[in-house]
């Protein structure tokens, strides 16, 4: 399982950007190999539009199983990822990724 | 009034709230009583000048922007359109190609360079304009449809329609929508006059320097109309007298005022000083009619 989620940084002690399409970081958490990989999204943080439907382009090509973020998406961004075979939970700000994914593991997180 | 073309006054403001339709209705009723007159409510978001006329609908067509539709036995897959698009309307999901339309701004970028020729532009309503009449005043609204983002268009069409269908009509009022972004300039971008309504704080002054640097930039005559004079302090006076800038007309901070506009009526019949400040404030405009080129 691929699990990525919207952050403030790229480790595990980085906190859950509560935002979707304007996450500062999508930080990916490779179950099988047990890796964390950071990815910079401040190039669609700046946009003045679309950035919702643009940070879905780029979950799609990342291709995680799941999603883990804040508020949720927005209208469009949320149908945008609704073309993709992708489980999002809700609800994980004020979180550090460690917690949101102990969160998520325990089905304590709201699926979207 | 001799006139070729009809004088366009917009009433705008940098805040919002400070009485542009309070304004801009009134203005239209008391010219209404001698002359025909126009009022376009260009605030597509939440058109309210509606609210203080019972008028009659003489006309009332969909408002539609162009967007482009996916043509998916000529797309090839290459990749071009999501690149191009500026505001994120098309992306890619593999062997999809998805639009977004309230996100297009339609301007034709991904149709026109698009090598297959596989999205051609459709037209797409994103609401109504209705044209309404009551005596001499002609109300024109356009009202976008919930969800909608795009209100420039819809702010054009609505100044095209009543220029193309009323240009015998002497004077029409532009109710702008507030701040100082992309509506409102295409709001005031072609107006002969506009005047700028403001409340006298801190955050009216604010807001009211914003919108006199967009007015500037226009290179538009303006004026200022202060509404809820005697509330807050002096700075916006001092301000427009420091930028020689005219004070048109004050408006006093009145419950009775508020309380008629949030009953849906009109002010000037009850205020016989508001009824000189409105005259008074067309006189103004119309010496910028005669000194107009």
């Amino acid at each position: 399982m691929k699990i990525a989620f919207t952050a403030d940084g790229t480790n595990w002690d980085a906190m859950i950007d509560p935002r979707f399409g304007r996450t500062a970081y999508l930080v990916i958490y490779n179950e099988e190999s047990d890796e964390l990989q950071g990815f910079d999204n401040s190039a669609v943080k700046n946009e003045a539009h679309g950035a919702g439907t643009a940070t879905s382009q780029r979950i799609f090509e990342l291709n995680p199983d799941v999603l883990i973020t804040g508020n949720g998406p927005g209208d469009t961004a949320a149908k945008a990822l609704a073309h993709m075979k992708l489980k999002i939970f809700t609800g994980a700000q004020d979180l550090t990724l460690r917690q949101a994914f102990e969160k998520y593991k325990n089905g304590e997180l709201k699926e979207f | 009034m001799i006139n070729r073309t009809p004088f366009k006054i917009a009433i705008a403001s940098g805040k919002g709230g400070t009485g542009k339709t309070t304004l801009a209705t009134n203005l239209a009723a008391c010219i209404a009583e001698q002359q025909e007159v126009v009022l376009v409510d260009l605030d597509v978001e939440e058109p309210n000048s509606g609210l203080f006329f019972e008028g009659r609908l003489l006309h009332s067509e969909d408002n539609l922007k162009m967007i482009p539709q996916w043509d998916e036995s000529k797309c090839t897959l290459c990749g071009l359109c999501p690149k191009l698009c500026n505001f994120h309307a098309i992306i890619q999901l593999g062997p999809s190609i998805l639009v977004f339309p309230e996100l297009c701004h339609s301007c034709y970028a991904c149709s026109e360079l698009c090598p297959a020729g596989a999205l051609p532009m459709i037209p797409r309503a994103i609401g109504k304009l209705n044209h309404f009449q009551n005596g001499r005043l002609h109300h024109i609204e356009s009202r976008l449809n919930v969800g909608e983002e795009q209100a420039v268009a819809s702010i054009a069409k609505s100044k095209k329609y009543a220029a193309d269908k009323l240009p015998y009509v002497n004077v029409h009022l532009y109710d702008s929508p507030p701040g100082t972004s992309c509506p409102v300039v295409e709001a005031i971008k072609d107006a002969d006059f506009v005047i700028l309504v403001t409340e006298p704080t801190p955050f009216g002054l604010h807001d009211l320097t914003l919108a006199v640097e967009t007015t500037h930039k226009l290179e538009k005559s303006f004026g200022v109309v202060i509404n809820r004079d005697g509330l807050g302090n002096n700075e916006v006076i001092r301000y427009c007298q420091a930028e020689n800038i005219p004070v048109l007309a004050r408006i006093p901070n009145n419950r009775r005022i508020a309380e008629l506009y949030s009953a849906g009526r009109l002010i000037y019949p009850e205020f016989p000083e508001i009824r000189e400040a409105l005259k008074d404030i067309l006189d103004y405009c119309l010496s910028a009619e005669r000194s107009r080129p």
